[in-house]
């Protein structure tokens, strides 16, 4: 059943024993199709936060800078809580479909794990303040607050990214696990920083690409971005959109190379190229819009658009089918042990269910008491010396107490109720421990 | 549990980390989202229909806090608690998700629904200037109201579903949630006390943006708005107070009934009835004191002071926290009812990983049998594995803690005792979860706390050292007898 050996450290955990919801395939193609939904938006809210950033700092020298940046910002409030409310989804078929390397990758980098919850509420709170307080805070050394308002806010935003790609890569190389010492170690193992580049490039692209489509629109009012024209605004973010996706012909390399081994196929590469390929297409679109005149830009756009989402498309499947082939081994592993541990599991419980059920030895029983009452030394409740004197040829007495105890000693903690053993078993260890107290004095 | 082990020393696992996250949430979602959100659609209606444009600034004033505070510590709050049990209890959140998904998927979909409304519905509040756009963004408000009411009932199903005792085993059913006895108590008690907190909530933000003022028309001042505000408020809080009431007695006398189908044994019961009693006290006096604070109301705006709504406030906030215990309370030693202890172990494993020891079968544990010199390590791996989702070595709810009150801080401890307690334990405490190890498992883990006793070491988790993968047992654990 093994595909290809797995290293000898490589942990190979039982799976829980319960089937999925769904068939594998079907929460597979969920996890990817969710997985783009959500990460779209977190593109835009973290290469929206940069761009805000950006044209702010560009605006103390040139006022209509700032404006467009506290027009984009306007666009995060929304996009941030779509980023949120959108990653349950993936989240949901991530933790069904690879749910053992999942949850250990979690646990693995625990502390960052447990950190995004604060981190990502303030980093939501500053975002709002540095909305909110765009005009009110304008002016000297409040506008330089403002500013770092902003900044500290987007250093969170694009920290957050890189605890859920430790997370994402760490899952991939069980082999590796032994080696990692909490976040930061993690990082070093598979490609996690050039996965890391290429993501927030994508961020910027996407951002580009949407505030063209969003400044560009017949509904945009243009008021509210003065001293620029609506075809400037959408060559400013053409620009964007078009020098950061060439630059992903680097990065895009660059992490494909990087990929440990163990997930690399011939499909991988056929996804990928062609994503490339699609991505060259929609490159010269994006420069033959950035040479038309004022008058014509713009008319590409909702080409650019499809193929763009065929490019994400090609570049989500194929980060699947890495992961796919990545792990399919150890999954195949688990899926043999899970089945072992239960065949094993049944054989002993069906054992147990044919042998006949053994009456308890007074002996076997009095191991209820034995933890507290000790012969001759006081552990936790008197020793049965005590007990055979105060009992002494009274094992109903003992019976009676042991059903519902009172409290006699203030040094002592009450002794807790030992009803579910039953009169006649009481009854029994009663009579030992008087049997026993006696031989002890 | 076959996952590494989060722990963190001093806090027993983490469980106080998902509770102060859990409790957090709940105590932004139930006043604002459930409360406020429909009394303050109410006042965006009746300012509307009435031409008060006062009343509708006021309600977007307050709105924009209750914006804030949703859409940032509320969200993130209620991920959180996922989050934190994906570390903390992974077994339990794996499994759950795997039989309630459908439940858990229908939740997400009514919470896009909600986090999209509440985004359209304030950020668009100012652009609805003309009548018939000001009815439609009324709409938005009415349709958030409910979705958030939905969100809570959902969750609340979800919620009661783990601890339906016995049941769940054999249906595995969604809908057997909805018949459980406490569900309609619980969700009706979290909807009045929500409409309640929400009042007080609306109220106390009033006096905020009610502040004297001058350039205000006769009739409309910031006193008449106070006025207006409290007089109605205190409307919502009398009214939801008898539904508080009603619903939290319901809930107080269903809940024995569910508890003895859960524990008949008395030691649980005891804690409980203690539980039992002060919930209804606390019920009491929060009813009063939220009455006394909406007959005031009724009398005069300014007859209760800002700094007065806080009580009610505290007394609300007190009293779902101590329901919010009842869930942990009946759960144990269950953290999935009747299916898994909550130390991840199956029902229908206990045996054979009490006959064939707890570590041959770990995953992530350094040793796979017990031995003389590497008793303390395989004890160590035994605490993770067995113990560490709910207790400490030193700290929170740590065994030493235990240990020292039933055997004393200045006497030595007897080992095979020790052994002995561990695993009976479940007998006499009913709440742990029986020990799922074998004997010398148990006389391994008491050397282990036998050490920390004697060197006070702390034991970290998997985050920070990382986790050791035990050799691989010989051959795979396949007996003859369940060979075909």
């Amino acid at each position: 059943m093994t595909m290809i050996p797995l290293l000898a450290n490589t942990p190979i955990p039982r799976d829980l024993p319960l089937p999925l919801p769904l068939p594998e395939g079907v929460l597979t193609v969920l996890l990817v199709i969710f997985f783009l939904v959500h990460i779209l938006f977190v593109n835009l809210m973290v290469g929206g936060s940069v761009l805000v950033t950006f044209f702010e700092w560009l605006g103390r020298k040139d006022a209509r800078w700032d404006r467009l940046a506290a027009a984009i910002g306007r666009t995060i409030t929304v996009n941030k809580s779509l980023a949120v409310v959108m990653g349950i989804g993936p989240l949901l078929c991530i933790n069904l479909v690879y749910t053992m390397q999942w949850y250990s990758a979690n646990t693995l980098t625990g502390h960052a794990w447990l950190m995004i919850v604060p981190l990502v509420i303030l980093a939501f709170l500053l975002t709002y303040l540095h909305k909110y307080k765009w005009e009110s805070w304008s002016q000297g050394g409040w506008k330089w607050l403002h500013q770092l308002v902003g900044l500290a806010a987007t250093l969170l935003l694009l920290f957050v990214p890189l605890i859920f790609l430790a997370n994402v890569n760490l899952m991939l190389f069980p082999g590796e696990w032994e080696k990692v010492r909490g976040f930061f170690s993690s990082l070093s193992i598979g490609n996690v920083l050039p996965r890391y580049l290429h993501f927030i490039a994508a961020s910027l692209a996407m951002t580009g690409l949407f505030l063209a489509g969003w400044f560009g629109r017949e509904g945009h009012e243009i008021e509210n971005t003065p001293g620029f024209t609506r075809p400037e605004l959408r060559r400013i973010f053409y620009k964007v959109a078009a020098y950061v996706t060439l630059a992903q012909f680097v990065f895009g390399p660059l992490l494909l190379f990087t990929l440990p081994a163990a997930g690399i196929t011939t499909q991988l590469y056929i996804i990928i190229v062609s994503g490339a390929l699609v991505g060259l297409l929609t490159l010269w679109l994006l420069f033959r819009e950035l040479k038309s005149g004022d008058d014509r830009i713009g008319r590409s756009y909702v080409q650019i658009c499809v193929l763009f989402s065929f490019v994400v498309l090609g570049m989500g499947s194929g980060r699947h089918v890495y992961r796919q082939a990545a792990l399919a081994p150890h999954q195949a592993e688990i899926k043999e042990r899970t089945v072992h541990y239960a065949a094993a599991l049944a054989a002993f419980n069906k054992q147990r269910a044919a042998a006949p059920p053994v009456e308890q030895t007074p002996e076997q029983l009095f191991m209820n008491c034995a933890a507290c009452h000790a012969p001759n030394v006081k552990l936790v409740g008197p020793p049965l010396t005590e007990i055979a004197q105060i009992y002494a040829g009274n094992p109903d007495g003992i019976v009676a107490w042991a059903k519902a105890p009172g409290k006699k000693r203030p040094e002592l903690p009450q002794m807790p109720p030992m009803i579910h053993l039953g009169e006649a078993n009481l009854r029994k260890i009663a009579e030992l421990m008087l049997e026993k107290g006696k031989a002890a004095q | 549990m076959d996952f590494p082990s989060f722990y963190m020393d001093h806090l027993a696992g983490g469980r106080l980390i998902i509770g102060l996250i859990a409790s957090l949430h709940v105590l932004i979602n139930h006043p604002l989202a459930v409360g406020a959100y429909p009394l303050l659609t109410w006042m965006e209606w009746w300012a509307h229909k009435n031409n008060r444009p006062d009343i509708d600034q006021l309600a977007y004033k307050i709105t924009f806090i209750v914006f804030i505070v949703t859409t940032t510590v509320g969200a993130m709050t209620g991920v959180g608690i996922w989050l934190s049990t994906s570390l903390f209890a992974p077994f339990a959140i794996g499994s759950l998700l795997r039989v309630f998904f459908w439940g858990w998927f229908a939740e997400w979909l009514v919470f896009i629904s909600e986090v999209g409304l509440i985004l359209w519905w304030f950020l668009t509040w100012k652009k609805a200037n003309t009548p018939e756009k000001k009815r439609k963004h009324i709409k938005i408000g009415v349709a958030l109201s409910i979705m958030s009411w939905l969100t809570m009932a959902l969750i609340v199903a979800v919620l009661g579903f783990m601890m339906k005792p016995g049941e769940w085993n054999q249906t595995r059913a969604f809908w057997d949630a909805m018949t459980n006895p406490l569900y309609a108590p619980q969700l009706g008690f979290r909807t009045f006390i929500a409409l309640m907190m929400g009042a007080v909530f609306v109220w106390f933000a009033t006096f905020f943006f009610t502040k004297k003022k001058r350039g205000y028309e006769q009739g409309t001042g910031p006193r008449q708005l106070r006025n207006w505000v409290v007089y109605r408020m205190s409307h919502v809080v009398l009214v939801s107070l008898l539904g508080t009431y009603l619903f939290g007695t319901w809930y107080w006398s269903a809940i024995p009934e569910t508890m003895k189908a859960n524990s008949s044994v008395a030691l649980l019961t005891q804690e409980f009835m203690s539980w039992h009693g002060q919930f209804q006290s606390l019920l009491g006096w929060t009813i009063l004191v939220f009455a006394a604070i909406g007959l005031g109301g009724l009398g005069s705006s300014f007859l209760i002071p800002r700094w007065a709504l806080l009580i009610p406030s505290l007394m609300g906030i007190w009293l779902l926290g101590h329901f919010e215990r009842a869930r942990e309370f009946m759960r144990k030693p269950w953290v999935i009812g009747e299916y898994m202890y909550s130390n991840g172990v199956h029902k229908d494993e206990l045996a054979f990983l009490q006959s064939e020891g707890l570590l041959k079968h770990a995953t992530y544990a350094k040793h796979r049998e017990v031995t003389e010199a590497n008793k303390v390590e395989c004890g160590k791996d035994v605490f993770m594995l067995a113990c560490s989702r709910c207790h400490s070595t030193t700290g929170l709810n740590g065994v030493i803690e235990k240990f020292t009150t039933m055997y004393g801080a200045d006497k030595d401890w007897d080992s095979s005792g020790m052994a002995l307690f561990i695993q009976g334990m479940h007998q006499t405490r009913t709440f742990m979860p029986p020990f799922p190890g074998n004997d010398k498992e148990a006389e391994a883990l008491v050397a282990f706390i036998q050490q920390v006793r004697a060197t006070r070491e702390s034991l970290p988790g998997a985050q920070s050292t990382g986790v050791v993968v035990a050799p691989p047992t010989a051959p795979p654990a396949m007996t003859a007898s369940s060979q075909p």
